[in-house]
């Protein structure tokens, strides 16, 4: 094999095998900062010698083992005497062995950098960074191209934050079952946050973004398989899945977005859709509790099933908003069950909830409150202060694609009230 | 980026004998291995040309012709369908893939077109069509 194309292979090997090498290493050292280096000893050590001697028939298994002498070597230097004891028994447990997938120590290992790298003594934007870097295998360069933040600032970011785990001594382990679902909160919400990313970031000429979304999407399936209890996790999947089906239909030609109901539903990803039922199908049967991930999911579902927009089951997406605004009570929530009320039961009960929203001071300048009571309004024929209200949701949003189509549609309120009015 | 796996057929898949247990252990750990990692969308095994069927087109007309087909090494065995980073990367994990027919294979790989990579050439009109069609394909 050619020198450049051992180097693309290693590249590629690295991208599988990293954030395996890199949790089973830091079980060794109980440090990631320490375990990221011996990984990238192990990567320098492939560059090194697989020119020569040619590519291993398990790469990976070629890593683990590199990573673990030279962890055993840094483990030897050590000098605290006492601690010595304790990390001899950890070695004893350190191998590579591709035992079989029940009670595999690695999916463990993995499972806890997971942990490690959303832990809640960091910052959000440390674990976003920490999980991609570790978990993802991406570099600092690729995270910084991506957040459109600067590399040295990036870096800077991920050094802290290994420094701060470091310094909290956060036990690398997975929590305890108490702990479990609060913890699992934190690992959710980067996931999501890291698909979010991406997919608002589809409208821009930025090509990583979008890998963005697959990456959280990819983080998302493994973690599925490695808490295949969990029924959130299974909902934050599906979620995923179906809004990633969306992506084609959901930006115009012209570069407009399209909302939900006018999309062209032929343009979704149908391989995507089905496998984001299946993960919601797989959420409902594990029989655990289920949080604002899955009801999101099946809100999504709702309408993932109908073909056309007119045969969507809007009782059904009320109810699910029900569940949601008990779970996660916030006035956004209560906002968009009543858009669901007004397609299940009409404009005046949904106009009727909304008026409860009105004086809530967390929608001060929230342009979809008026957005919404104008577009109620206007369905009953309350032209006028219909147009009021476009004209109000217009003076709040900065996007200026979403003024201007709330100026045309105010316009077309007050046009349509004088002819009525003749 | 996604791409497709492809499994050519041989003779022995083509004459129709299954896969040995031992093989298909091996495949249910290598595929366990795929979705652990979060790279299969789908994927399948397909019978022998023997009970497929073929179309072909000339100008208007449609012939229909029964397998089996000839040109067994153009033939294919079975399927996936990865989401991956880059080509090399689905290079590594095909590389992974335990020998499908026991002796000499050849797995192919094609990265899937997107929407995107068509340029220009694809107006908003045949955007439209291919809209259509992939609904046909993908949503039956």
């Amino acid at each position: 094999m050619a020198r450049a194309d051992v180097r693309r292979t290693i590249e590629a090997v690295w991208r599988i095998e990293s954030a395996r090498l890199i949790a089973g290493a830091a079980r060794l050292v109980r440090d990631v900062g320490l375990a990221e280096d011996l990984a990238q000893e192990a990567l320098v050590a492939a560059l090194e010698e697989w020119p020569e001697s040619g590519v291993p028939d398990n790469p990976g298994a070629w890593l683990m083992a590199t990573a673990k002498h030279r962890g055993i070597d840094r483990l030897r230097r050590a000098d605290v005497h006492q601690r010595k004891i304790e990390e001899i028994g950890r070695i004893a447990e350190f191998r590579y062995d591709g035992e079989p997938a029940v009670d595999d120590p690695f999916d463990d290992d993995l499972l806890r950098l997971v942990f490690i790298a959303c832990h809640p003594v960091l910052s959000t934007d440390a674990r976003v960074a920490l999980t991609l870097r570790l978990l993802c295998g991406l570099t600092t360069r690729e995270i910084a191209h991506a957040y459109l933040a600067s590399e040295p600032a990036v870096a800077q970011r991920i050094v802290r934050a290994k420094r701060t785990l470091s310094a909290a001594r956060v036990p690398f382990e997975i929590p305890g079952r108490h702990e479990l679902r609060e913890r699992l909160a934190s690992v959710l919400e980067v996931i999501y946050l890291i698909f979010n990313e991406g997919y608002s970031a589809t409208s821009g000429n930025d090509l990583i973004r979008p890998e963005l979304m697959e990456e959280a999407l990819r983080l998302g399936r493994i973690l599925a398989e490695l808490l295949p209890r969990e029924a959130e996790v299974h909902g934050l999947v599906a979620l995923m899945e179906l809004q990633a089906s969306r992506t084609r239909a959901r930006i115009s030609p012209s570069g407009d977005q399209v909302l939900l109901l006018d999309q062209d539903r032929s343009r979704w990803d149908w391989l995507l859709v089905g496998r984001g039922l299946a993960a919601l199908e797989r959420a409902y049967a594990t029989g655990g509790p289920i949080g604002p991930y899955t009801l999101q999911a099946g809100i999504a579902a709702c309408h993932s099933r109908a073909r056309r927009a007119d045969d969507t089951d809007w009782e059904r997406i009320v109810a699910l908003y029900d569940g949601l605004a008990q779970l996660m009570p916030s006035p956004v929530v209560e906002l968009n069950r009543a858009v669901a009320v007004g397609m299940a039961f009409g404009p005046q009960t949904a106009l009727d909830a909304v008026e409860n929203l009105r004086g809530d001071p967390r929608l001060d300048g929230y342009h979809l409150l008026p957005t919404v009571r104008g577009d109620l309004l206007e369905k009953l024929g309350r032209r006028a202060e219909a147009a009021a209200e476009f004209g109000r949701a217009a003076l709040l949003t900065a996007n200026t694609r979403q003024r201007a189509a709330l100026l045309e549609r105010a316009a077309a309120c007050r046009t349509s009230q004088r002819s009525a009015g003749r | 980026m996604r791409v497709m796996v492809l499994i050519k057929a041989n003779e022995r898949s083509e004459a129709g004998e299954m896969p040995t247990q031992e093989l298909l252990e091996q495949m249910t750990a290598y595929n366990e291995e795929l979705v652990k990692a979060g790279v299969i969308l789908g994927g399948g095994g397909l019978h022998p040309s023997s009970r497929g069927v073929r179309v072909e087109f000339a100008g208007s007309e449609r012939k229909v012709i029964d397998g089996p087909f000839a040109e067994t090494k153009e033939l294919l065995a079975g399927y996936w369908v990865w989401q991956v980073r880059s080509m090399d990367e689905a290079v590594e994990w095909t590389k992974r893939i335990p020998n499908p027919m026991n002796e000499h294979s050849v797995v192919e790989i094609r990265p899937v077109f997107e929407v995107e990579d068509f340029g220009d050439a694809l107006t908003p009109e045949l955007r439209e069509k291919d809209a259509q069609l992939r609904a046909q394909v993908e949503g039956s």
